[in-house]
């Protein structure tokens, strides 16, 4: 039996970045089965997962959500938003909805039969599972989850597989807010419920879920479109300007993953060793090969954070070449003052860095290169735990770095030069990802219940 | 010889999750890609050098002959986003491969 083609259109690798109105409009003119968005990442660290905040600002996403969900009401094809809000917790679902929401009354759009797919992991069921030796971490240099580090995390939520999204589709829902989600599960999810192999349909979600970085020059900010058939896929560019080559498509395999071929999901392991990749026609590549099968066990990815202090920085220019040569030494000597200077303060309370940008404020100590620059910017920072307790000692921090009298010293006015007033900024809380393991569970549905939604 | 950033099309680092650093080579002429491979200059000890890795911290160095590329992978020091943290995104961490030299 020959299937027949199913498009997806994937407007931008993260819902918010934005992408052209011209390439958007050709790939709806193209007919699109389905648009799909992957709003997530966890790259830029786990302070929006733990502070339930969102990795992109409200008007970015309403200015993308308005012209996808606008889009698939047009065509009166699905859209899935995966990932919402970033992270996908309860909050990030919540705030997405709440634009949704706006958006419907505002547009005047018809209804929409719309489903939530929540990703959020109860405490409890990820105790249950601790005891029973289902949760493991999700690498060495992560240390096994406990008890305490899981009450200090702030919510965990997992990333479901394609199995919750296609309940969804099944259940005939056109609208999919879905919390977190494994990057390429909502495409994969659309590719088998229109009668696809689950193994192409992965690996073009792993295409698909970056826009098009996967072009020359790739970007994030712009359309491209994927073709399910048979035994292949394609995917082209909807842009006029923007290029796809078999190298451009095969280099995106290795992406963001420790391995170039080999991809661990939610219950299954993708081999993609035995890839073709070829030219079907100009700026449109075909994939054939791609292979998959079930892991041992369905285990799902947990991601929490904690909050672990409570961060006030400075940032300053140095460009005396005195104090430059032994800048080092110099702050040394200055968190010894300030440590002296509070010495009723427990010293384990709180830390002190100091990043010399110029010399080696990127690589630190990996840094090979031992030039001497002829000025530094200099980001210095404590962590304490509280507020109050930071921004006390990185004002005296800064007043003794201000005014140090180093050896050698010829310029007595002041060693630092900041670039704004006040120079102390309170950064806030500091998070850090105390949960990323994986745990095992019974159904790939179990912790990602799917509840009907309405937006009047 | 000839330096490594010289002899590919990109050379890149980025974070693999959280806890990995993974950089990634590619290169658009086979012929380079084959000269980098069978140097085996890009090796265990030339990477634990070069990112003072500990024993243990590098988990993989895979050529990938389909895309014409090379991956190696590493544990991260200090998690993404964290205290002490550099560099959360792990995006500015190839500058030590770009030199490497290859015969």
């Amino acid at each position: 039996m020959i299937l027949k083609e199913t498009k997806i259109l994937a407007p931008c690798g993260i819902l918010g970045y934005g992408f052209p109105d011209t390439s958007f409009r050709r790939g709806l003119d193209d007919n699109p089965d389905a648009i799909i968005v992957d709003a997530g990442s966890t790259d830029a660290g786990p302070h929006k997962l733990g502070a339930k905040t969102a990795i992109v600002s409200r008007m970015a996403a309403k200015k993308d959500l308005k012209r996808i969900i606008g889009g698939g009401i047009e065509k009166r094809i699905p859209v899935i938003i995966s990932s919402a809000g970033g992270s996908g917790g309860k909050e990030h679902v919540e705030w997405t909805l709440s634009i949704v929401q706006e958006l419907f009354i505002e547009e005047n759009w018809p209804s929409v039969k719309t489903a939530v797919i929540w990703a959020d992991i109860p405490d409890k069921a990820i105790v249950d599972a601790m005891d029973k030796g289902h949760v493991i971490p999700m690498g060495e240099n992560i240390p096994p989850l406990t008890k305490e580090k899981l009450m200090q995390t702030t919510g965990v939520v997992a990333q479901m597989g394609y199995e919750p999204i296609l309940k969804a589709l099944e259940e005939g829902y056109q609208l999919l807010i879905v919390g977190r989600a494994y990057d390429p599960a909502p495409f994969a999810a659309l590719g088998v419920f229109k009668g696809h192999d689950l193994a192409l349909s992965y690996h073009l979600g792993k295409v698909l879920e970056c826009g098009a970085l996967s072009c020359d020059p790739g970007t994030t900010k712009d359309c491209m479109m994927g073709v399910l058939g048979d035994d292949y896929f394609d995917v082209y560019p909807t842009s006029q300007t923007r290029k796809c080559t078999t190298l451009s498509v095969a280099a995106h395999t290795f992406y963001e993953k420790d391995h170039p071929y080999i991809l661990h999901g939610p219950g299954c392991v993708m081999d993609l060793s035995m890839c073709t990749f070829k030219e079907v026609d100009k700026n449109r590549i075909r994939v054939q090969g791609s292979a998959i099968k079930p892991s041992d066990g369905y285990w799902i990815k947990l991601e929490g954070a904690r909050k672990v202090a409570y961060r006030t920085f400075v940032v300053a220019g140095v460009r005396d070449p005195l104090l430059i040569r032994k800048i080092k030494e110099v702050e040394v000597l200055v968190e010894e003052s300030v440590r002296e200077q509070y010495s009723e303060i427990d010293p384990s309370l709180y830390t002190i860095n100091f990043f010399n940008y110029g010399i080696d404020g990127v690589m630190g100590e990996l840094e090979p290169l031992k030039d001497v620059p002829h000025e530094v910017c200099v980001l210095f920072e404590v962590l304490a735990s509280t507020q109050e307790m930071a921004s006390a000692l990185c004002a005296s921090l800064r007043s003794t770095f201000m005014h140090y009298g180093y050896e050698g010293r010829k310029s007595t006015a002041g060693n630092l030069a900041f670039p704004y007033a006040p120079s102390d900024v309170e950064f806030g809380a500091v998070y850090e990802f105390s949960v990323y393991h994986l745990m095992k569970v019974d159904s790939p549905l179990a912790f990602f219940p799917i509840e009907e939604w309405h937006a009047r | 010889m000839e330096r490594l950033v010289d002899l590919a099309k990109m050379i890149r680092s980025k974070n693999s999750g959280p806890f990995l650093i993974t950089l990634d080579v590619l290169f658009s002429e086979e012929k380079n890609y084959r000269r980098v491979k069978e140097s085996g200059v890009i090796n265990k000890e030339t990477i634990e050098k070069a990112y003072h890795l500990s024993p243990g911290q590098l988990l993989d160095i895979v050529f990938f002959d389909s895309a014409l590329g090379v991956k190696i992978t590493y544990e991260r020091s200090i998690s993404s986003g964290t205290i002490g943290d550099r560099d959360v995104y792990g995006a500015q961490q190839h500058g030590p491969l770009m030199e490497i030299l290859i015969p």
